[in-house]
């Protein structure tokens, strides 16, 4: 049942040592299937009848548009920040930064670092303000005072390109890595997330996405402290010896503590945090979770606590990785080894570096914990995939069809309905895509995620918000400019052009665009904005005055009964 | 971009939150104008783009020591193992984590003070 040569898994984890420096998004590259781990199955198995239970409740409760896209406005704060740090966390960023770390380390702080520092920014600038002005999807919001059609094109299109590209990264990851995990097809693994992910959505809408967030952020914190605590076990919890160990046994001996190869080009170091800073503040799967809670106050606590979360996990993932270097790498058991028993500790680990985790988790936790983790991998895809999935069928019926195309005159049920159907069609194309893409190099679809939600819905919201001067042309022109110009950078970039197109060499130098696209959509709007002389443009900039006194004090705001 | 033709595309006008189409709402205006509510946003705004620049400076400096100078995140602390990049990688994170507490700690007394002031006052 292997259905890669070796030699091409080889030739691929090389490449992936080379390209995943720039990409944003470590991904899992190409894998063997293993034999079939039951203790992994079965404990996914209780996961799927425990969630599945949750969505048949949910299912139950689920009435009106409000229970649907934002579970009633009922969810607590601390629920809510398990739930995003449950949509943020995916197994691209558990297995593929604690692989950074094991062959480069200091290097995978770097994405840990830009990870994080979006959620601060999120909670200063957007956080509050989207709670007080919109109903379901960040579109409600930007197009307040705006153009109902125009805007929640652009909102609506920025959303699908984003929950297209991030959803392809995590079908192709998912079928990966369940094929190396469980030792089941590549097309099993894409369609039993497919479908799974239709079933959480379709019936539990965002209570039953809201509650498998949750389980699953549990399970991966718990089942990371637990690696990361043995690892320390080990060493007396004292990093300095994991440390000294490390230094010791990594081929790259005392670099791995300094910078390396990820950042050699100042530009591109800049604009990939550009993007993974601004682009959090722009995911409408992220920003939809806002409306789940009753109020500011709610809103702005559950990202405090979500960004405590989100930050120990990433510490735990450096651990992690570190542990992985100390305790696997004099280990031949984890390895493939080639004549005379030798082997390269960089790229000849059993399933790939970005296996590191989950060997680990056989070294300090033996094989159930290794299922476990295993199951827990598994259980982190399908959280982040029902997540996109909800904005993405959002999109689609609460902003397309009810405002777009029926002008508002459409019933709840309907739009309801429509939003069920467009989650169904969503999981069939993710399916699709999946399959096609299947041995594509996707680790760049997870950066241009960001990128285009740093480059188009970013700049939309926050001007639409903050600036009284936007009008809708200028919203409309700068999304799209920003949208046009990080897919087109991307696209002439070295990930696609030379890599994917086979075309000698790059067009655009960067992997990364925001640092370029992001600007140029912001100045974009401005510019448009002070040039639009209509009747409209004027009305909307006299229509400020309300949209912020709402936005700064919540007066008037959708649902907010807490006060 | 020709502004003139531009406020006829889209062609329908929407009722905008509580602003009526002929102009903005009395009660609305009234808040505005309120010393209460001038004084939570222009203290709020301040406080949030204070934050902001300073997780921008902290972040961008710590790319930049990376991208700029990599000998300087190479230097051993105390003449241990671990290196300056590296606490300083954990310092960006709890530093993240230490600043949304701050503005969390700060809205619930402070700011929402303010603004239970203001709508007592406009009279919710």
């Amino acid at each position: 049942m292997i259905r890669h040569a070796s030699l091409l898994l080889g030739l691929t984890l090389a490449a992936i040592a080379a390209t995943a420096a720039y990409a944003a998004g470590p991904d899992l590259g190409a894998v063997q299937q293993s034999s079939t781990n039951w203790p992994a199955i079965g404990m996914f198995l209780f996961f799927v009848l425990a969630t599945l239970g949750i969505t048949y409740k949910a299912a139950k409760g689920t009435k009106s548009a409000a229970d649907f896209y934002a579970a009633g406005g009922g969810i607590s704060a601390g629920t809510n920040a398990l739930a995003i740090a449950g949509d943020y966390m995916s197994a691209a960023s558990f297995l593929g930064i604690s692989g950074l770390v094991y062959t480069s380390g200091f290097d995978g702080l770097i994405y840990s670092t830009g990870f994080l520092v979006g959620w601060p920014i999120v909670l200063f600038l957007i956080a509050e303000r989207l709670r007080n002005l919109g109903k379901f999807t960040f579109a409600d919001v930007a197009s307040f005072r705006l153009d109902q059609t125009a805007i929640r094109i652009i909102s609506a299109t920025g959303t699908l390109v984003v929950v297209a590209f991030y959803l392809i990264a995590q079908m192709v990851g998912a079928g990966k890595l369940i094929q190396l995990l469980f030792g089941l097809p590549y097309l099993y693994a894409v369609i039993i997330v497919g479908v799974l992910m239709i079933v959480y959505v379709a019936f539990g809408g965002m209570k039953a996405t809201t509650w498998v967030q949750v389980i699953k952020a549990c399970l991966l914190l718990g089942g990371a402290t637990f690696m990361a605590g043995a690892v320390l076990y080990f060493y007396g919890f004292n990093p300095e010896i994991l440390f000294k160990k490390a230094v010791e046994v990594h081929p790259k001996g005392e670099a791995i503590m300094a910078p390396g190869g990820l950042v050699s080009n100042p530009i591109e170091a800049i604009s990939l945090g550009v993007g993974l800073m601004f682009g959090t503040a722009g995911l409408p799967h992220i920003l939809m979770r806002f409306f789940t809670v009753s109020d500011a106050q709610a809103a702005r606590k559950s990202v405090f606590y979500a960004t405590g979360l989100i930050g120990y996990f990433y510490i735990l993932t450096f651990i992690i990785g570190f542990g992985g270097i100390a305790l696997l790498m004099s280990d031949p058991s984890y390895f493939k080894l080639g004549a005379a028993g030798t082997f390269d500790k960089l790229k000849d680990m059993v399933g790939g570096t970005n296996m590191v985790a989950v060997n680990l988790a056989n070294a300090v936790g033996g094989p159930y914990f290794l299922g476990f983790i295993s199951a827990v991998a598994f259980a982190t895809i399908l959280a982040v995939v029902a997540g996109l999935t909800l904005a993405g069928a959002s999109a689609v019926s609460h902003d397309l069809y009810a405002q777009v195309f029926a002008r508002g005159r459409t019933s709840e049920a309907a739009e309801v309905r429509l939003s069920k159907i467009a989650a169904v069609v969503i999981g069939i194309v993710a399916i699709v895509l999946g399959y096609i893409f299947e041995n594509q190099n996707v680790a760049f679809m997870v950066g241009l995620a960001f990128s285009v939600a740093a480059s188009c819905n970013f700049p939309v919201l926050a001007m639409s918000i903050l600036w009284r001067g936007t009008t809708t042309w200028g919203a409309l022109a700068g999304g799209l400019v920003g949208l046009v110009a990080a897919v087109t950078m991307v696209v002439l970039s070295k990930a696609v052009w030379v890599t994917t197109f086979g075309h000698p060499a790059a067009l655009f130098p960067y992997d990364n665009p925001a640092l370029f696209s992001m600007p140029l959509a912001f100045a974009t709007i401005f510019v448009v904005s002070l040039m639009d002389r209509s009747r409209r443009a004027q009305r909307e900039r006299a229509a400020f005055e309300a949209q912020y006194v709402r936005s700064e004090t919540g007066i008037g705001a959708a649902g907010a009964h807490a006060h | 971009m020709s502004g003139s033709t531009a406020g006829r595309v889209g062609g329908r006008v929407t009722p905008i939150g509580a602003a009526s189409a002929g102009g903005v709402d009395p009660q609305i205006e009234r808040i505005a104008r309120s010393p209460e509510f001038q004084q939570l946003v222009s203290e709020r705004t301040r406080f949030s783009w204070i934050l902001t620049g300073l997780m921008l400076v902290v972040y961008f400096g710590f790319i930049g020591l990376i991208a700029f100078d990599k000998s300087v995140m190479a230097i051993k602390v105390g003449g241990a193992t671990a290196s300056l990049g590296l606490f300083l990688g954990v310092f960006v994170i709890l530093f993240a984590f230490l600043l949304t507490g701050i503005y969390v700690a700060r809205a619930n007394t402070r700011f929402d003070a303010l603004s239970d002031d203001l709508k007592r006052r406009v009279g919710r």
